[in-house]
């Protein structure tokens, strides 16, 4: 239990997926100019990653990792080389599922969340989410925690910087620095502040 | 014809840059510039991606179904990287430690898909070829000037050879620690893109607010 509690405070501050490995850069300055929609995009990130890294994680133990095919009849067959084609494509279809639930049960859900999640089967954020299990090789309860909060770590940092967006833009910036400039500088900023949580240990 | 080859090629580079401009490709830009030398393959690897997903796709694109466009880009991009993700395993086996899962990253990489969703959907396949090169050389410029500055001022070495002489190791220069860290990488792009708006005055921004005088009566 400790470990799980560790493991998830390290995905959210200290390792943040955002702001220590950059994933989901793209979106996360392209979307973040208002609160109210970087919350809707976050919260997307956070099931959309809770669902595919533990799927990635069986996928991989179940189908990709030497030996893995045994139940099969395949003892010696190795398939990891396979291992990037196959999570995109889960992801694709997970996303591709997810909205279609949510376009069914849910619409108010999927009106809220509904543009968000196209972008999302291309957040790196979502893929290297499944490439840090992958490489770490965490087991199906690790990787369950692990996705949930490195959703969350993702989610939480876009909704900071929006909120820093939305104060800058009456500030007085010089003319080259207006828009993509001064948002890559507050977001270095920000990126160091996280750092001061490098040290935690729990 | 020669003429608008020479055009896609050079125009990437800093008049419609996909990293200064285009906001593509900025995941992979900033974590694997802590050194020259990774920056370098990681440039390598993007452009001929970008350039050989352009043209694979490029001439299947009148085959290509369109609502089944983005899974048919993906696949053909996934093939691409596991490429090249093999060779850096068998060739240049540190190399691809230190890239760890940035390689497989290049699937997401936005300036891929872009390229392909806006250029080689609509061009015939050399064309596409070219502007693929050419946004990839364009990335790999931002890629290699921010990897100079991280090096040179945070290890003081190039390509891993020694240019400014460290301290611990009995020279004068004492480097700058914070370069090698990742949030520095902010910093340094976004100092470029100032750098970059203030030679080309065209591409600055436009203000949402503007501040106004209120002359006093």
């Amino acid at each position: 239990m400790q470990d799980l509690i560790s493991l998830a405070v390290k995905a959210i501050f200290v390792e943040n997926l955002a702001l220590s490995f950059f994933l989901g850069m793209c979106t996360f300055l392209a979307v973040s100019k208002k609160v109210s929609t970087a919350i809707g995009l976050g919260i997307s990130v956070m099931i959309v990653q809770s669902i595919t890294v533990p799927a990635n994680n069986l996928i991989l133990t179940y189908l990709l990792a030497p030996g893995a095919l045994s139940w099969a009849g395949f003892t010696e067959v190795d398939l990891t080389f396979l291992g990037l084609i196959s999570y995109i494509g889960v992801i694709a279809a997970l996303v591709q599922i997810l909205e279609m639930i949510l376009d069914k049960y849910f619409p108010p859900l999927y009106n809220a969340l509904g543009v968000f999640l196209p972008l999302i089967t291309v957040n790196c954020a979502i893929l290297g989410g499944s490439l840090f299990m992958v490489e770490r090789s965490y087991d199906l309860t690790e990787s369950v925690v692990y996705g949930a909060s490195s959703g969350f770590g993702w989610a939480l940092a876009i909704t900071a910087m929006a909120g820093i967006r939305e104060k800058l833009k009456y500030s007085d910036i010089p003319d080259g620095l207006q828009g993509l400039g001064i948002t890559f500088i507050s977001a270095g900023l920000m990126a160091l502040a996280f750092m001061s949580f490098s040290g935690v240990k729990l | 014809m020669a003429q608008t080859y020479r055009k896609q090629l050079i125009d990437p580079l800093v008049d419609n840059n996909p990293i200064t401009l285009q906001v593509l490709g900025i995941c992979s830009a900033l974590a694997v510039t802590s050194s020259l030398k990774v920056a370098f393959v990681m440039t390598i690897a993007v452009t001929l991606v970008t350039a050989f997903a352009s043209m694979f796709i490029s001439m299947l694109r009148n085959h290509i179904p369109s609502s089944i466009r983005i899974i048919v880009q993906m696949v053909i991009i996934a093939s691409l990287v596991i490429l090249v993700d093999q060779v850096l395993k068998a060739y240049a086996f540190e190399i691809s430690k230190t890239l760890a899962v940035f390689v497989g990253l290049i699937i997401t990489n936005c300036i891929v898909m872009g390229r392909a969703e806006a250029f080689a959907m609509k061009n015939p396949p050399f064309a596409s070829f070219v502007d693929g090169v050419g946004n990839g050389l364009g990335y790999g410029l931002i890629l290699m000037l921010v990897g100079f500055i991280r090096e040179l001022f945070g290890s003081g070495t190039l390509f891993g050879i020694t240019v400014l002489p460290t301290v611990n190791n009995g020279g004068w220069y004492l480097p700058n620690g914070l370069l090698l860290l990742p949030p520095s990488a902010f910093f340094i792009i976004g100092l470029l893109i100032w750098a970059f708006r203030t030679w080309k005055p065209a591409q600055v921004e436009e203000r949402e607010h503007k501040i106004q005088t209120i002359e006093a009566h």
